[in-house]
């Protein structure tokens, strides 16, 4: 590529980097929050609240994200004036806004998805044994079930964040410059394919250190399941 | 395998018959078709507008055997360079940062550009100084948004896939203005989505920025086909074909 290029949008493929980053964060908190009472609607023994968060986890995993994206920005805008007269226009009008509501909600069904998977993998003994201890029942989940639960879900989790990383380009069809958006605005000028090589290797890089990184909890989370001589 | 081998000796029938009807010139078309009036699809998918029937009237002319192909606007001269197709005619300005991987035939319209305003903002101004703040939309990797980025540092600047999502989005008041094609624009003022907006300010035609109207382009290296496409475009203007369609799409002449 050649150097006025790389001066001209160089500096705009970064912030876009930290736009993506900003996205991919904010949306996974959020996501983590909902995610737990979705989680333990979809483990309860109440029917409605099963059925519902069922058809939540259905709907927000058997779409594209893309089609999300879709629905909510373009489709609120249809809706301006109801949602004015709501009061909740200030918020739709907001691309950021619209997608970091649609990334957050996706991204809880697929982390109520892992806590549901992580939480039945504990073995049953546990429950049992915290009974007979005479814990309560939020004791045992929060203390016993839980922090167990975290480390057959830790992996998954890594899978969701690097997905959600890969899939937050979708946010630069609806104006965004994140990432992917500066990387367009370079393209279209240039037309120089070495734009998306760079953006791509960029993504790589932040993939790789969240691979890391999760490679280094797991080994610190699972200490006690090794022998004494590997700890 | 029955059914492959009539398939096949279909297709061999239809390209024989195809190659003895024309002058066995092949030619294939690259188009955005999500560009109303210039070109789009109608209901049943079929590709529309004055690029495609300025196109249709131009392989009469050359005798050529014409297929289409739809690209998404941003992937179109990417798409001329790998081969997909021989020639674009999707309104595309010829200007000299797009000459430097395309060539281009003489222009075949030019219509200036314009901004569009929702009427309920109250912008008179639409120099770089008015629209200080303000947020305007535009269709990514157009003349239109090469000169906001370089003219409009001041503004808010959104780039869309297509121009129907600049117009919906100014509808829905996301944007204060648009910049776009006054031709384009036109038509979409008349319908009810753009009775919210209005045309401000004056044309924009500045050559460097906005080229110098429409043309075809065509691969670096292929001047018998722009030759052949220019002398095409001189015949319909002079026999009256390119007035039929200009008439069929415009109350004025776009040339």
């Amino acid at each position: 590529m050649d150097v006025d290029l790389w001066i001209k949008y160089g500096p705009k493929m970064l912030t876009g980097l930290v736009v993506t980053l900003q996205l991919v964060s904010v949306s996974l908190f959020i996501g983590a929050l909902i995610s737990l009472p979705i989680a333990m609607a979809r483990l309860s023994k109440n029917k409605l609240a099963r059925g519902a968060s069922f058809a939540y986890v259905y709907f927000f995993r058997g779409s594209p994200l893309l089609a999300q994206v879709f629905l909510v920005y373009f489709g609120s805008g249809q809706l301006r004036y109801p949602l004015t007269d709501l009061g909740l226009w200030w918020f739709f009008r907001d691309a950021w806004y619209c997608v970091i509501l649609v990334f957050s909600l996706n991204t809880a069904a697929y982390q109520a998805e892992i806590l549901r998977g992580a939480i039945g993998s504990v073995a049953a003994g546990q429950m049992e044994a915290a009974k007979s201890l005479g814990l309560g029942k939020l004791v045992t989940f929060f203390r016993v079930i839980f922090p167990q639960a975290l480390i057959s879900a830790l992996r998954p989790y890594g899978n969701e964040v690097i997905l959600m990383i890969k899939g937050s380009a979708i946010a630069s069809v609806v104006t965004i410059f994140d990432l992917m958006g500066a990387s367009k605005l370079a393209f279209s000028r240039t037309f120089d394919f070495e734009v998306y090589f760079i953006a791509a290797l960029m993504y790589l890089i932040v993939v790789e250190i969240i691979r890391i990184s999760w490679e280094m909890m797991d080994r610190r989370l699972t200490r006690h399941l090794r022998p004494l001589s590997e700890q | 395998m029955k059914l492959l081998k009539n398939l096949a000796a279909a297709t061999l029938a239809l390209a024989v018959s195809a190659g003895a009807a024309s002058a066995g010139m092949k030619l294939k078309i690259g188009t955005e078709g999500a560009y109303p009036p210039f070109n789009f699809k109608d209901a049943s998918g079929q590709l529309k507008g004055f690029d495609i029937d300025i196109a249709k009237a131009l392989c009469a002319q050359m005798k050529a055997d014409c297929s289409f192909v739809a690209q998404d606007w941003d992937g179109i001269i990417p798409a001329l360079l790998a081969k997909k197709y021989d020639a674009i005619i999707a309104s595309m300005s010829i200007t000299d940062e797009r000459k430097k991987k395309v060539d281009f035939t003489d222009k075949y319209y030019s219509t200036p550009a314009k901004f569009v305003v929702d009427k309920k903002s109250g912008i008179k101004d639409v120099s770089a100084a008015g629209l200080k703040g303000k947020t305007i939309g535009a269709q990514g990797s157009t003349i239109h948004s090469n000169f906001l980025e370089e003219k409009y540092k001041g503004s808010t600047i959104k780039l869309y896939k297509t121009q129907d999502e600049v117009n919906a989005d100014l509808a829905a008041g996301r944007l204060d203005a648009l910049l776009a094609d006054s031709a384009v624009m036109l038509e979409w003022l008349k319908k009810k989505d753009g009775s919210c907006c209005a045309f401000t300010g004056p044309d924009f035609n500045d050559p460097k920025y906005f080229g110098v109207g429409a043309g075809i382009a065509v691969r670096k290296g292929e001047g018998k086909l722009r030759d052949e496409l220019n002398k095409a475009i001189k015949a319909i203007l002079a026999n009256g074909t390119y007035k039929k369609i200009n008439d069929k799409y415009f109350p004025f002449s776009v040339y």
